[in-house]
């Protein structure tokens, strides 16, 4: 084609995305905006974690004072379970992106354990997995969604990143040379998820105005919805309860 | 070219109009070239399938360290230069892939039944020169294909070069995904070029035989290359056709191979192995063919037995065919069938043993020159021995319960291959180098390359039976984190260290191999003195080797014979006054 | 440096170790005939000025006398090698009373499962660890080997017993430990990027100590 209808076509096309982007630009930063907080609660009889047997593998048995219990359903003092994964699962505006952050999230493998158990990363955000312990572990992550992948690390130090094309909850993270290994990564295309802790409590913070899906899985007891309606920038309260079975 | 009775041609046995470098060299139909083509490309996957080893004995014998240089490798590789598990598991499957396939078999049959075949048996090409023509180049595709494992996402194929299902039908378990895929792609190709070699040698060898040249005159080389044909094109399309299914199983969602839904995981043994003991005849018996050339040429004596070599080479390749299971006596088959192919493999150990007495029977008062060929043959017989020897012990079923799957194995099927077929070549390239290139190679190198090879190599491979003895299993990436092995780890450094010295040994023979091409010795017409056919041509042989096929009027190892004279060999195109024409001869 | 077979802790090592020398032996006479043989001929028939090479096609009593002696060799060896492989690895080979341990394979570990106090596998009281084999001495034990995804293979070099488990298949393997003491397990069939770390104990007991142990793991359990 000629020179002049090429430079009208592609200055066009600069001035689209232009358009597109400006559009697309994220409502606001993420420090205003509604926050949604709650507690996860736990009722009925808290059940026995089983014991962890290292024996297998002395290096990692050496870094506990008593034999460690696997972190199936963890139960906090106060009566509410950690390891909660919250997240907003509808609600959002449409059309609305939220730029990965360049920071990595970190999860160690120490005392052949997963830290955090419960994690969640961003589309596109990196996955710095690290070895910490001084014997061979392999990341087995069992995405579905995602292309899954299984990769070891040999010797302590090793750090291997990993990232995620598209939303995923939960990817299941395993290590087949020690079976009790497991952790459960959410990915989202957006910030607006927590994880409870030792005081069974969560925080989604720079909610814009609007009606949302709030989920809260567990691996064990699954997941409850809630819908919630925010406004300006007062807060929201919303609990969730699980029952032992 | 189709029948010896017809009118002679004006130049060299074929009428071409001049032809362009690339038709001459490169797309050629000559089967002198392609020979020469093969072993080129198969040299360089023998040096490339011994980068992969180096690696290999470096892991084993400094696990954890950095390897030297493994900087340049990426990071689903190495992590700092250390060896990863994964990538280990890739260099022992490839190490195994590219020495069978890409180096080994072509070298011994793209190679030297191209060659040598209508060159002993007196005809001016194969019987399908443009057959011939793809052959090579759908091995040289494939080639590429299987190269480009290590370059594709998630990396080479890595489930061992026996490839079992299901760990190598399942990508989620294996962690191969395009590499696995590419394996098989690569061997149904390399499986479709050795079949359409072998429709052309056997042809060639049935049809096109020089007047006089009966089946009882062909030289045992011819004998071994005619058999070995027959035993792939039979046995590499049930690998074909095995490869596929797990192609299938890998892509479009069968289950031929995997319980899952309703696969049988044995079933891919048995169509591997089934195919894979022939394999192993396949890389064996020109190998011995050749060995018998050359031995008889170096102690100037007929060889000793040559019918009983014959049947030897039949008995061999049809008991091949039955004893498959021994590879799969610990694999959950029916233990009877482990009695029965404990029979079968016991028995196919006598041909063997007939062949090695043979060999000895030919130097036996014999006047025998240790040229480089004879040296490298002799070493052949000598460590053949060992690595069949070897075999007694797993074909025993209840010591296979003991040894299979260790290092006793690796130990056994390297004598076999290394010392018995990599020897072979060791005495064949040097050989038939004159009649390829027209110079020869330096002999004092060779014997250098000889003495440092035999050494080295017996050094590497001889204590892999100790650590086999001691339980190492197969395809370990750290032995040392069983009590039951770390011990050992001295011996495998000893190894390690030895197979450094061994691969250095053969950049010498590759600096003689090169070297010698430009520089070497101009080469007379029969420099070894030898009988065959192919001696009576020009040193390099014409296109088109003679222009008209020569007769035949004795067998191929009338060395020493008294009608010889003052000469201790007499060719087997050489009339003598006694001798009568052989019916089909033209009229000279 | 250990440089001969494993300690022998089983009674398949016993009959295995025997054919293993006998073997050695009969090999080891076919081996220095050959070394030897080739050695001197070099040496003796060396090309000398003025040699010649003594003209012959071979000797058929020669080749009957080196075909029948390697044939009558293997075949007995095959008769007493199968004699062995059906006492160990035989249909009927299992002896009944045997103690049944379940033995899951997977990447990377073996999930051994016990029948608990009341002996029987299938039950309430069955408990199952990881990586740990604890079986009593002087005691036929058999080992109903199943696999969870491919092939892997149950070695225990000192019992001198290995078995593949299949996926899809279930293998009982049996063998009877004669000595106490800790051993190991390797997994001797090529099974992912963990073939090496697949590792577990085996823990031979008195049988008193086997019970008490078992009394113990039925009451509180381990992951």
């Amino acid at each position: 084609m000629n020179g002049r209808l090429f430079s009208v076509i592609g200055g066009a096309c600069v001035l689209a995305v232009f358009a597109a982007s400006a559009a697309r630009r994220p409502a606001g930063a993420e420090q205003a905006g509604a926050t949604i907080t709650g507690k996860v609660k736990f009722t009925g009889v808290r059940p026995t974690n089983p014991r962890i047997d290292m024996s297998e593998e002395a290096a990692c048995k050496a870094k506990y004072p008593t034999p460690p219990t696997a972190e199936t359903v963890v139960v906090n003092a106060n009566g509410t379970l950690a390891n909660v994964f919250v997240y907003v699962k509808a609600g959002l505006p449409a059309g609305a992106a939220y730029p990965a952050p360049t920071t990595p999230v970190v999860l160690d493998q120490n005392g052949c354990r997963y830290h955090p158990h419960v994690l969640g990363i961003m589309v596109g955000q990196n996955l710095e997995i690290l070895n910490s312990d001084p014997v061979l572990h392999n990341i087995k992550a069992k995405a579905v969604k995602n292309r899954p992948f299984n990769v070891s690390q040999p010797s302590a130090g090793m750090k291997t990143m990993r990232t995620f094309a598209v939303p995923e909850v939960m990817v299941a993270l395993e290590c087949n040379v020690h079976g009790w290994m497991n952790a459960f990564l959410g990915v989202l295309p957006h910030p607006f998820f927590a994880v409870t802790g030792t005081d069974g409590s969560f925080s989604i913070k720079g909610l814009p105005p609007g009606t949302y899906t709030i989920e809260a899985w567990h691996e064990k007891y699954g997941a409850q919805t809630a819908t919630v309606t925010v406004a300006g920038a007062a807060p929201k309260t919303q609990d969730f309860t699980f029952a032992a079975r | 070219m189709t029948s010896v009775a017809h009118a002679a041609p004006a130049h060299g046995g074929a009428q071409h109009a001049p032809m362009s470098f690339w038709r001459k060299y490169i797309f050629s139909t000559d089967h002198k070239i392609i020979g020469i083509q093969f072993l080129f490309v198969s040299l360089f996957f023998l040096l490339l399938g011994g980068l992969l080893a180096m690696q290999i004995r470096w892991q084993l014998g400094f696990p954890g360290q950095p390897l030297p240089g493994g900087g340049i490798l990426p990071e689903s590789m190495t992590s700092g230069g250390v060896i990863l598990p994964e990538y280990y598991i890739q260099l022992v499957t490839m190490h195994g892939t590219f020495m069978v396939f890409f180096a080994i078999m072509p070298l011994l049959m793209g190679v030297y039944a191209n060659f040598l075949i209508p060159l002993k048996i007196g005809t001016h090409d194969m019987a399908f020169p443009r057959l011939n023509m793809w052959s090579f180049w759908l091995a040289f595709t494939a080639g590429l294909i299987m190269l480009a494992g290590f370059f594709v996402p998630d990396g080479a194929a890595r489930a061992g070069w026996t490839m079992y299902a299901p760990l190598s039908a399942r990508p989620d378990l294996s962690g191969a995904t395009y590499g696995q895929i590419l394996w098989c792609i690569s061997i149904v190709v390399l499986g479709l070029s050795s079949v359409l070699g072998s429709v052309n040698y056997i042809t060639t060898v049935i049809n096109h035989r020089a007047p006089g040249m009966t089946w009882f005159r062909m030289p045992l080389s011819v004998w071994a290359l005619f058999i070995t044909a027959i035993l792939a094109v039979l046995a590499l399309p049930v690998l074909q056709g095995a490869a596929i299914m797990l192609l299938f199983d890998q892509t479009i969602g069968t289950h031929f191979f995997d319980p899952i839904a309703g696969g049988q995981a044995l079933l891919w043994q048995h169509l591997f192995w089934f195919f894979g003991h022939p394999e192993v005849y396949i890389l064996i018996l020109p190998a011995m063919g050749m060995v018998s050339d050359i031995i008889a040429n170096g102690s100037r004596k007929p060889i000793f037995g040559y019918h009983s070599m014959v049947f030897a080479i039949v008995g061999i390749a049809f008991l091949g065919w039955i004893v498959w299971g021994h590879h799969m006596f610990m694999s959950g088959m029916n233990p009877t069938l482990g009695s029965t192919f404990m029979v079968s493999t016991l028995l196919i150990s006598v041909p063997s043993a007939i062949k090695v007495f043979n060999w000895m029977g030919t130097m036996w008062r014999g006047n025998l020159r240790f040229t480089v060929p004879m040296l490298n043959a002799v070493g052949f017989v000598s460590m053949f021995t060992i690595g069949g020897l070897s075999g007694v012990f797993m074909a025993a079923t209840p010591v296979d319960m003991h040894i299979h799957d260790t290092q006793f194995i690796v130990a056994h099927l390297h004598y076999v291959l290394f010392g018995g077929s990599l020897f072979a070549l060791f005495a064949a390239i040097p050989y038939w180098y004159p009649k390829m290139f027209g110079r020869m190679m330096s002999e004092a190198i060779g014997k250098w390359h000889f003495w440092l090879t035999f050494v080295t190599y017996n050094l590497v491979f001889f204590p892999m039976h100790i650590l086999g003895m001691n339980g190492e299993m197969r395809r370990l990436y750290d032995p040392t984190q069983y009590d039951f092995l770390r011990g050992l780890q001295p011996l495998r450094v000893f190894i390690s260290i030895a197979a450094f010295a061994l691969f250095a040994s053969q950049l010498l023979f590759v600096f003689n191999f090169l070297w010698s091409l430009k520089r070497g010795k101009k080469a007379e017409q029969n420099p070894w003195q030898d009988n065959g056919l192919e001696w009576s041509l020009p040193s390099p042989a014409p296109h088109g080797n003679w222009d008209r096929p020569p007769n035949v009027y004795r067998g191929p190892y009338e060395f020493s014979a008294p009608e010889a004279g003052n000469a201790d060999f007499l060719p087997q195109h050489v009339k003598l006054a006694t001798d009568k024409e052989p019916a089909g001869s033209l009229p000279r | 440096m250990h440089w001969w077979l494993p300690t022998a802790a089983s009674t398949f090592a016993g009959p295995i170790d025997g054919l293993f020398l006998a073997i050695l032996i009969i090999t080891g006479i076919a081996l220095v005939i050959v070394e030897v043989g080739l050695l001197w001929f070099s040496v003796k028939y060396r090309a000398r000025p003025g040699r010649k090479a003594f003209y012959t096609h071979g000797s058929t009593r020669a080749e009957v006398i080196w075909t029948s002696i390697p044939a009558v060799t293997v075949v007995a060896l095959g008769i007493v090698s199968n004699h062995y492989w059906v006492q160990i690895k035989g249909r009927d080979s299992v002896p009944p009373n045997a103690y049944g341990i379940g033995v899951h394979v997977k990447q990377f570990e073996w999930q051994i499962t016990y029948p608990g106090p009341d002996g029987k596998l299938g039950t309430g009281d069955d408990f199952t660890l990881r990586n740990q084999l604890h079986v009593p001495v002087n005691q036929p034990i058999v080992v109903h080997l199943t696999s969870e995804d491919v092939i892997h293979s149950f070695f225990i070099p000192q019992f001198r017993i290995k078995q593949d488990a299949v996926p899809g298949l279930t293998i009982n393997a049996w063998f009877q430990a004669t000595k106490t003491g800790e051993y190991e397990i390797g997994c001797a069939e090529l099974c992912g990027m963990g073939h090496y770390k697949m590792r577990a104990r085996v823990f031979v007991h008195t049988p008193e100590e086997f019970t008490a142990w078992v009394a113990q793991q039925a009451a509180g359990g381990t992951q």
